[in-house]
């Protein structure tokens, strides 16, 4: 029977929200497709506390491959055990997210499958029974079907393009046996350097972004703020970036991260087209810009048009008001 | 060190892309091509390699003869020599991956630097398409990149942070911003470019395992609203949210 292997990733001993997108996505696919459902977790001993939640979102076929050598990531062995997995199960379609792991994965698990790739899609439909890709190319300005030829088919999911829906099962939870060589642990992760709990832009469901008019790394407090009362991450222009008032992991655009929030809110930044390329699939857009003819306006849903040192700390106020 | 940088040419990133007329690829006319800035990035890496380590910087690149001028950048930023495998078709990653692998098979280098991933297919997984097809390490996404002797300590970016990754060479490496600072090119560099041909090589990378069907633009957004332009809409602002667009 083929079937249908979504890859969950974990962090921390928690599995990621976006593991529990592409479960959800993978349990309506493989129904549409008439395959088994299967949720992958690789790791050390650390897995088996999570397969509970990993049921939590529509698949209730639990598949796990743990090695106390696996609980820090080797890209190589992690992609042997997915391989293998797939073979094992006779995977036709394989779900990953698009992160830094699922886009590693993705390509490995392609070339030892003799798989298709089509990586960080955003739209997946199977109604039918007949798959259909879409993802976005020349960094959002343009969207394209994919057609994927070969027999198997790996994706990776843009994190946030897919909602998570719950639907609790109790898990069978299968452990499959994975023969790893010394050459699959000859790249491994040695540390793991994160800024204290900080939420990424490209996972963020909202996000406050700030440009070259915020003028310094400490005018920054005022964004920081205003997401922290929505829960959000802070983003930043090139301009921004450039100018030393953020790191680069936070530069949304065409040479920084492309993502789809919820909620974007654009702080002084002119929305310049490589800085649109990398935001304008937002589901909703906010532009503060004291220049009424900034490029910015023509994506955003709603704008104000003034100073955003007056606006931001007012905005925190009313939100900060509301939630009380 | 013999060191590859594989390299490609995308749009400018100032390009407004249109579909062209098979609805397919993009409307080329007025377009005009640059070396992917992540390549760029590459490109200096290996440089900075072979100026602490020794040895040379071949690039390559998969194409018609428009890469041509993507090749004489890199050349032009000190890359020593260059090898053009020609094809007039639109070739997917693995196809030309595998093309690549081909001829790194004979020429067993030590480091290949790709981009991160190209800002015209954003696929990102050159790199280790070309690691798989030739069981090699891989790091993806690097940020910092040390090498000692044939021990590689490197970070890649992740959500949230870093990981700092460690390997041996041969290994391929793809190329973040924040890695480096590209070099302009020299003049010495950029005559070098204007004489230093290419190697040209038949394509044998094989069948594509994917197509574009169809490519279009995104829909457009039907026109925002203006809530106001004094401290006095910030109400009215969270009202909408609230309300109207419910993401808060
Ligand atoms: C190869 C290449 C790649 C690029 N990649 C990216 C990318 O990934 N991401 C990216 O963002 N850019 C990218 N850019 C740069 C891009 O072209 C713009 O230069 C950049 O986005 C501008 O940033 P900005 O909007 O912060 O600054 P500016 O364009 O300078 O805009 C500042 C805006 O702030 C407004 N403003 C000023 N003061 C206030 C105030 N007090 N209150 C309210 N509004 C105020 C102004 O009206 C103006 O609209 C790239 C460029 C190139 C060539």
């Amino acid at each position: 029977m083929s079937s249908l292997l979504i890859v969950a990733e974990h962090r921390n001993g928690k599995l990621k929200k976006s593991s529990f997108e592409a479960i959800s996505k993978g349990a309506s696919v493989a129904k549409d497709l008439g395959l088994t459902a299967h949720v992958l977790l690789v790791g050390g001993n650390e897995v088996a506390g999570l397969t509970a939640e990993a049921a939590n979102y529509g698949v209730s076929s639990i598949l796990t491959v743990t090695d106390p050598k696996l609980s820090a990531y080797a890209n190589r062995a992690f992609a042997t055990a997915v391989s293998e997995v797939a073979k094992a199960k006779s995977a036709t379609v394989i779900l990953l997210s698009a992160t830094a792991l699922g886009r590693e994965l993705g390509a490995f698990v392609s070339v030892k499958l003799d798989a298709s790739l089509a990586s960080d899609c955003t739209e997946l439909h199977s109604a039918g029974g007949n798959l259909k890709v879409i993802r976005p190319v020349y960094t959002g300005k343009a969207l394209s079907t994919v057609e994927l030829k070969q027999p198997v088919k790996v994706i990776t999911l843009r994190p946030n393009a897919f909602p998570a829906v719950s639907s609790p099962s109790s898990p069978s939870v299968e452990a499959v046996s994975v023969t790893f060589s010394d050459k699959d642990f000859a790249c491994k992760v040695v540390d793991t350097i994160t800024a204290s709990g900080k939420l990424d832009v490209a996972e963020a469901e909202i996000v406050v972004s700030g440009g070259r008019s915020l003028g310094s790394a400490e005018n920054f407090k005022i964004l920081e703020d205003l997401a922290a009362v929505l829960g959000g991450a802070v983003g930043a222009s090139r301009a921004a970036v450039d100018s030393g008032y953020r790191s680069h992991e936070d530069q949304v655009g065409q040479t920084g991260k492309v993502i789809s929030p919820k909620l974007y809110i654009a702080c002084g930044i002119s929305g310049a087209i490589q800085h649109l390329a990398g935001m304008s699939s937002s589901k909703v857009i906010v532009a503060i810009n004291k220049d009424k003819e900034a490029p910015i306006f023509q994506i955003a849903d709603y704008g104000i048009v003034a100073d955003l040192f007056e606006i931001v700390p007012a905005l925190t106020e009313e939100l900060k008001k509301r939630s009380h | 060190m013999n060191i590859f940088v594989c390299v490609s040419q995308v749009p400018d990133t100032a390009t407004r892309i249109k579909p062209a007329a098979d609805g397919k690829t993009i409307d080329k006319t007025d377009v005009n091509f640059i070396l992917n800035p992540y390549d760029e990035i590459a490109v200096e890496q290996a440089l900075r390699v072979k100026e602490a380590h020794g040895g040379e910087v071949t690039v390559i690149s998969v194409g018609d003869d428009t890469v041509l001028n993507t090749i004489r950048k890199a050349i032009a930023m000190g890359a020593d020599k260059a090898v053009h495998i020609k094809t007039q078709e639109e070739v997917d990653g693995i196809s030309a991956a595998r093309a690549v692998a081909e001829i790194l098979k004979t020429a067993n280098p030590d480091l290949v630097f790709t981009g991160k991933e190209s800002v015209d297919s954003n696929s990102g997984q050159f790199a280790t398409f070309l690691a798989a097809l030739l069981d090699i390490n891989v790091i993806n996404v690097a940020v910092k990149f040390d090498l000692t002797g044939s021990h590689i300590r490197a970070e890649r970016e992740i959500e949230g942070g870093k990981e700092v990754v460690e390997t041996s060479l041969p290994a391929v490496v793809s190329c973040q911003k924040g890695l480096n600072e590209p070099r302009l090119p020299t003049l010495k560099g950029i005559m070098a470019s204007k004489t230093k041909k290419p190697e040209e090589v038949a394509f044998s990378g094989g069948a594509s395992w994917t197509a574009i069907t169809e490519l279009v633009k995104p829909p457009a957004k039907p026109a925002g609203k203006i809530v106001g332009a004094d401290v006095s809409a910030v109400t009215a602002l969270v009202d909408l949210l609230h309300n109207e667009a419910k993401v808060i």
